[in-house]
């Protein structure tokens, strides 16, 4: 025996659809968690990576002690909160004596695990210790500019996926209009070694150049820390194709008020709002405006009079 | 493609993105500080680069500031859930295909030669429109035309509800259930029978729960309770016992008890709250029971015939 339920509230089939698989997605949101154990600096990585995505990440403060990404029987809680939250993208924090300062990047694809890397930190600079001009920090929920440095991002498949993750990570919503003045902040990480990323955060300034296009200054506004690659997973192929397959058709988008009509073509409605009498702005009859008159009447009769003895001469 | 400096920097604008495929760390820098400046005039000329191509785009002046129209990004990153599944026919939608049926939303009317729509106000072969049904000569007596009208649309109703749920069914067998929808399961599969099975209701629950626990050895007073499972009610008789020892500056209960009672009976009023006749026949029943020896209590039959092994002997 099978019951049909449907939302009561229009809020709540709002919600529904808005979570559902769509042709264009929205922007991944991201999870960020606890593990067992944090130290200070897993702690206040955290913290910040919240505040750097502030409006598409969910911060959970409990532990978890029964999540372990890279187990097979441990990622059931992950995925439930994934599904719960309608997150795509996970950062796991923790600290072991084996694993000190560890931080575990993940996707997931239909609310199941696709990849997986973990990282150690080391050397990090939090937010707060740097220190800067207070007019150039970044606004909340900017769109980042990110840059990729060193041949080791091409050739070393552990940060060809760091790369791949962190684009996913910093990278927000896909818009199609940019407001340029809106550009503040940039992402750069480098590949220092074949294991070692260095990444840091900072605030652009735009200086005046002689073309259209502005210098660019980057100031350092923090955090900066080294992501040391320690283990990770891939996706399996042929997950990896699913997720990857891009749909050919656009979307459909409705056109209203035109009609196709055999004997004319294409036929157009034009609304025309109510014409208000009442309300229809009246000639402008002060003063000043009557001297301009006055003045135009005088060009007016220069030229006339310019143009008589045109035709006069003509004669 | 950017050409500086015999660097060709791969950028994707729409993700504003750029990455340096063609740097490396000649040698280990010496400090700290050097690694990062080098870090970060690397990733000022890879944001110049992009903001190259950014600012030559043709822009739209608005509110806030120029706005450009970004392209599509081109890095390929995994989708966050899967595209959305076609949905299989519904049964309608398949007899539709076949006899080439449509089903239009203004149909004509048979009463008044007008068009009018099929479902809603003012609709087609409404069951309250209807004035008069003539007899027909295979009607019964007593039957009621218009509730039987009734009757067959509940019945068509019920019809199209179940339909329904098996379309639903075939949808979410293929995995593209409407996102507003779910199903749920009301009922086990197994049973037999078609009505639904009744649902136990909290204190109903509890009473069980507790009849559970007075099972036990210990009358059910240490077994573990649930989180959330409220401490059983007081079993048997409850009495209200007044404390035996007054407490200081408190009035004696016990005493004033007794000496409400012995008001009563001296009271001048006396003879209306003793009923002095019950009173007289109780004393007298009671004695009349001692004297005869009988009890209430039941006790074997002494059978005189008997002798006793000893009694005799005594003599």
């Amino acid at each position: 025996m099978m019951e049909i339920r449907t939302p009561k509230t229009h809020k709540a089939k709002r919600v529904l659809e808005k979570r559902a698989p769509k042709l264009v997605e929205n922007g991944k949101k991201t999870l960020i968690l606890h593990g067992t154990k944090t130290s200070a600096t897993v702690s206040s990585v955290l913290m910040e990576l919240y505040r750097l995505k502030k409006g598409g990440a969910i911060k959970y403060s409990r532990r978890n002690e029964n999540i372990r990404p890279f187990e097979s029987g441990g990622e059931t809680s992950l995925e439930f909160f994934s599904l719960k939250t309608d997150c795509s993208i996970f950062v796991y924090g923790s600290h072991s004596k084996k694993r000190p300062d560890n931080l575990v990047l993940g996707r997931m694809y239909d609310h199941h695990v696709y990849d997986l890397i973990e990282v150690g930190i080391e050397n990090f600079k939090s937010l707060l210790s740097f220190s800067y001009d207070k007019k150039i920090a970044p606004h909340e929920g900017s769109k980042p500019f990110i840059c990729f440095t060193g041949e080791g991002f091409e050739n070393v498949q552990e940060l060809k996926q760091l790369k791949e993750v962190l684009t996913d990570l910093f990278r927000g919503e896909v818009v199609e209009n940019l407001n340029l003045t809106g550009l503040d902040r940039a992402y750069i990480c480098t590949a220092v070694s074949p294991t070692k990323v260095f990444l840091t955060h900072c605030a652009i300034k735009l200086k005046k150049s002689g073309t259209i296009v502005p210098r660019i200054e980057l100031v350092e506004v923090g955090p900066s820390m080294d992501l040391v690659i320690r283990r990770n997973r891939l996706p399996n192929e042929g997950l990896r194709k699913e997720a990857m397959k891009l749909s050919k058709d656009k979307p459909k988008k409705k056109v209203k008020n035109v009609d196709q009509d055999d004997v004319l073509g294409k036929l157009g409605r034009v609304y025309i709002p109510e014409q208000e009498v009442g309300k229809i702005p009246l000639p402008d009859k002060s003063k000043g405006v009557k001297r301009e008159r006055r003045e135009g009447k005088v060009k007016k009769n220069k030229e006339e009079g310019s143009a008589s003895k045109k035709l006069k001469e003509s004669e | 493609m950017d050409t500086d400096m015999d660097q060709i920097y791969q950028t994707d604008v729409g993700n504003l993105l750029a990455f340096n495929p063609n740097h490396r760390f000649p040698s280990t820098p010496s400090s700290r500080e050097e690694l990062v400046k080098e870090c970060v005039t690397e990733g000022t000329k890879l944001v110049q680069a992009i903001a190259d191509t950014l600012f030559n785009f043709p822009s739209t002046e608005s509110v806030d500031g120029p706005l450009v129209q970004l392209p599509p990004p081109t890095t390929k990153l995994p989708r966050e859930k899967h595209l959305p599944r076609p949905k299989p026919p519904t049964k309608w939608e398949e007899f539709a295909l076949k006899k080439e049926a449509k089903k239009d939303k203004i149909v004509s009317d048979e009463t008044t030669d007008k068009f009018k729509r099929r479902h809603g106000y003012d609709r087609v072969n409404d069951d309250n429109d209807i004035p008069v049904i003539e007899a027909k000569a295979s009607d019964e007596p007593g039957e009621d035309p218009f509730a039987k009208r009734l009757d067959d649309k509940k019945k068509r109703v019920g019809k199209q509800e179940k339909n329904r749920l098996q379309n639903l069914k075939t949808a979410a067998k293929a995995g593209a259930l409407p996102s507003h929808v779910q199903l749920a399961a009301t009922a086990l599969p197994i049973s037999g029978t078609k009505t639904q099975p009744q649902k136990i209701g909290k204190d109903a629950l509890g009473d069980v729960a507790g009849l559970a626990a007075t099972s036990t050895a210990s009358g059910g007073k240490f077994d573990k309770k649930l989180p959330g499972e409220k401490p059983p009610k007081k079993q048997g008789k409850h009495h209200k016992y007044l404390p035996v020892v007054p407490r200081y500056g408190w009035v004696d209960e016990e005493k004033e008890q007794t000496n409400k009672v012995l008001g009563k009976l001296l009271s001048k009023h006396s003879h209306e709250i003793l009923n002095v006749g019950k009173a007289i026949n109780m004393y007298n029943d009671k004695k009349e029971k001692k004297k005869s020896g009988r009890s209430d209590k039941l006790k074997p039959k002494k059978d005189i015939t008997k002798k006793k092994p000893y009694a005799n002997k005594a003599n």
